[in-house]
């Protein structure tokens, strides 16, 4: 396990062709993530945060699958790989977290089998071997009792002990990669914090990277290492989380940093920038944030820009091409 | 638990009342019960006499009473056509029912969830939409019509199987049963599957809704995620989610199966308590009638009843939280 990134993806596009045209809930995404580094993914509701984890683990529904640039694990190819393959990467090499741990536990089934199940599925112990792990693995997440609790049903814990048993879940098998989907959205505020530190702590401690998806950014400013910022299906901005909210390049991103009074900021964050994301059918041509960019200018209706070195960060905004006549915002920041 | 379960006896025991009430309405005030006993001849002081022998003239309420006291002992009456104690012309008929209901309703149950879990797993495959297209066939056809058919087709043209009647019996413990002996087995085919193949349909078609639903949920999209294969994911995970719904319509179902069994009964001739009723039915043979009412809804209630301690078994967040409620 060299220098190579933990997950490394380019030119990522995810396509559903419908009876009314073809969508891209994800267009040309492309980041990497380092072993051991967190890295934020935000964006409003519909930006294709989702979307990208289900591709990245082969778990796109129907009739939905990638169709263009490449997802590398450890180096090796993983976009390409069959099914069966994929899925034993999945829990094994790469670890979920879903949004609503109310609904992540299958209902019927105690959470110790569930644990015992996924064990199994990737490592070749014995049902007593298992068992023992998912007691370790249980009293890892701060389940108190885990000797005991396995033996409960999901119904019998509470919103966030049911996390910590997702959690222990993801990470059971040791994956070298966790994808967290808004992990703390559905919980009681008052658990949200233990919970990302949690996922924190044990993340540093096993040098496990992990993909943070959320549109909270207080736990972005708080958790993370770096960000990356969706914007209807493409990437507006990435760079380290200090630079991206100290000195913000894309005005989408400016736009929802001055939205985000504080580091633990509350609700409403997105509301400040008029207008909405465009819907994945209607998606303007040239850059997807004109009809709300207030800086907009000469080739953001017709052209797309790519991304591009701004500082620490890379932007995908005509405002920092140089190529364009003299940019005055680009001027003005490197001042 | 134990407060739940003599909670849902006590509704069990209203509903038989219920029902029996209907049943002893339908003995004491459909057709003249003394007509039929006393002839031609009889002079008005026989009926009076014979009216307060069978108590005919207590009040309602103390009438039910008897009724159901009388009901308890397996005492319905006499039948006014074969002139024998109703209780025993039922008893005698019930076997034939109770086995051909039986094996209907495991057909029925067994292929439905197998064909339902099927269609649900190969949703778009080229079997498994011919098999829902063709279900549609079995939902709307009436039962006797698909009666008819079979028949048609495996007793006159095929001569396969035997078209009416129960073939040879064997006794058990005294009960005679038609499906331990191969003719009888043979007579059991097409009424069974005549009478199966509605409910199998139904059964078939909730089953694959239930499970396409279970397979759109979270647990089994984290499943997925944590790597279990495909056959872990629809069997030990989709499938008992996608039978604790299914059990009460089931249940339901196979109650139904009794009752559908009159026109089963009657096209193939089959001598249970169907046919026993629907001759009843053509002699207006009252005792008959109001003890099949009862029998029915006794049978109805009580397949209610285990449907709903099943669900109790099956689904643990029914039961009382015995590992205690986790607090973090
Ligand atoms: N099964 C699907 N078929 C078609 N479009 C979908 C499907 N699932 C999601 N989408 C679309 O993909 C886009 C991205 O969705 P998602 O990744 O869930 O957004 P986010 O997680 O950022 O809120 C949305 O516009 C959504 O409508
Ligand atoms: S490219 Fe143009 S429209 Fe898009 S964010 Fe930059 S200035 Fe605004
Ligand atoms: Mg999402």
């Amino acid at each position: 396990m060299s220098t190579l990134p933990v997950l490394s993806i380019s030119d990522l596009i995810v396509e559903f062709p419908t009876r009314r045209g073809v969508l891209r809930p994800v267009d040309r995404v492309g980041f990497d993530i380092a072993r051991g580094e967190i890295l934020g993914v935000v964006g409003e509701s519909g930006a294709g945060k989702s979307m990208c984890g289900s591709a990245i683990v082969g778990l796109i529904d129907r009739p939905g699958r990638i169709t263009g640039g490449e997802i590398r694990l450890s180096g090796e190819r993983i976009d390409t790989l069959s099914q069966e393959k994929m899925r034993r990467i999945r829990g094994k090499r790469i670890g979920m977290v879903f949004q609503d741990p109310l609904t992540s536990l299958n209902p019927l089934m105690r959470v110790g089998d569930q644990i015992v199940e996924t064990i199994r599925t990737h490592l070749p112990v014995s049902e007593h071997e298992a068992r023992r792990r998912a007691v370790a693995a249980l009293e890892e997440v701060g389940i108190p009792a885990a000797s005991t609790r396995i033996d409960s049903y999901p119904h019998q814990f509470s919103g966030g002990m049911r996390q910590r048993v997702v959690i222990a879940l993801a990470l059971a098998a040791e994956p070298e990669l966790i994808i967290a989907d808004e992990p703390t959205t559905a919980l009681d505020v008052s658990v949200q914090a233990q919970i990302m530190a949690l996922l924190k702590r044990l993340c540093r401690d096993r040098g496990t990277a992990v993909m943070l998806i959320t549109h909270d950014m207080g736990v972005i400013a708080e958790s993370t290492d770096r960000v990356a910022v969706l914007y209807a299906g493409r990437l507006a901005e990435i760079g380290p989380t200090r630079d991206v909210l100290s000195s913000p390049r894309h005005p989408y991103t400016i736009g929802l940093m001055a939205s985000t009074p504080s580091p633990t900021g509350g609700a409403d964050r997105l509301s400040q920038i008029p207008g909405a994301m465009p819907n994945l059918r209607a998606i303007p041509p040239g850059c997807a944030f004109n009809p709300r960019c207030t800086k907009a200018f000469g080739p953001c209706t017709s052209e797309l820009p790519v991304l591009k070195p701004v500082g620490r960060n890379e932007v995908a905004c005509w405002l920092f091409d140089d190529a364009l006549t003299g940019n005055p915002n680009k001027a003005e920041e490197n001042a | 638990m134990l407060a739940f379960i003599i909670r849902r006896i006590g509704q069990a025991l209203l509903v038989l009342l219920a029902v029996g009430f209907v049943s002893f309405a339908m003995f004491k005030f459909m057709g003249d019960p003394l007509e039929n006993l006393l002839g031609q001849e009889a002079t008005l002081a026989d009926r009076a006499e014979l009216e307060e022998r069978l108590g005919l003239n207590d009040p309602i309420p103390v009438q039910y009473m008897q009724y159901l006291a009388r009901a308890m002992d397996g005492n319905f009456g006499v039948s006014y056509r074969v002139g024998l104690p109703v209780g025993e012309v039922i008893l005698s008929r019930l076997p034939a029912t109770l086995e051909l209901a039986a094996l209907s309703g495991f057909l029925a149950i067994f292929f439905g969830i197998i064909f339902g879990i099927y269609t649900a797993i190969r949703r778009d495959g080229f079997i498994a939409q011919t098999i829902m297209t063709t279900s549609l066939i079995g939902v709307s056809l009436p039962t006797f019509l698909i009666g008819v058919f079979l028949i048609w087709a495996f007793a006159v043209n095929l001569g396969w199987l035997p078209s009416f009647g129960r073939g040879q019996t064997a006794s058990v413990f005294g009960v005679e049963l038609a499906i331990l002996t191969w003719s009888g087995f043979k007579s059991m085919i097409l009424p069974a599957v005549t009478l199966g193949l509605y409910q199998m349909t139904l059964i078939m078609r909730l089953v694959r809704s239930e499970m396409l639903e279970v397979l759109r949920s979270d647990y089994i999209r984290f499943a997925r995620a944590r790597g279990l294969g495909d056959r872990a994911i629809h069997f030990g995970h989709a499938l008992k989610n996608t039978l604790v719904p299914v059990i009460t319509i089931t249940g339901l179902q196979l109650g139904s199966i009794i009752a559908f069994a009159i026109i089963t009964e009657t096209v193939f001739q089959w001598p249970g308590v169907g046919l026993l009723f629907i001759n009843a039915v053509n002699f207006v043979d009252i005792p008959v009638m109001s003890a099949y009412l009862l029998l029915v809804g006794a049978i109805f209630v009580t397949i209610n009843l285990i449907v709903d301690l099943l669900y109790f078994v099956i689904d643990p967040r029914l039961q009382a939280d015995r590992a205690g409620g986790g607090g973090h």
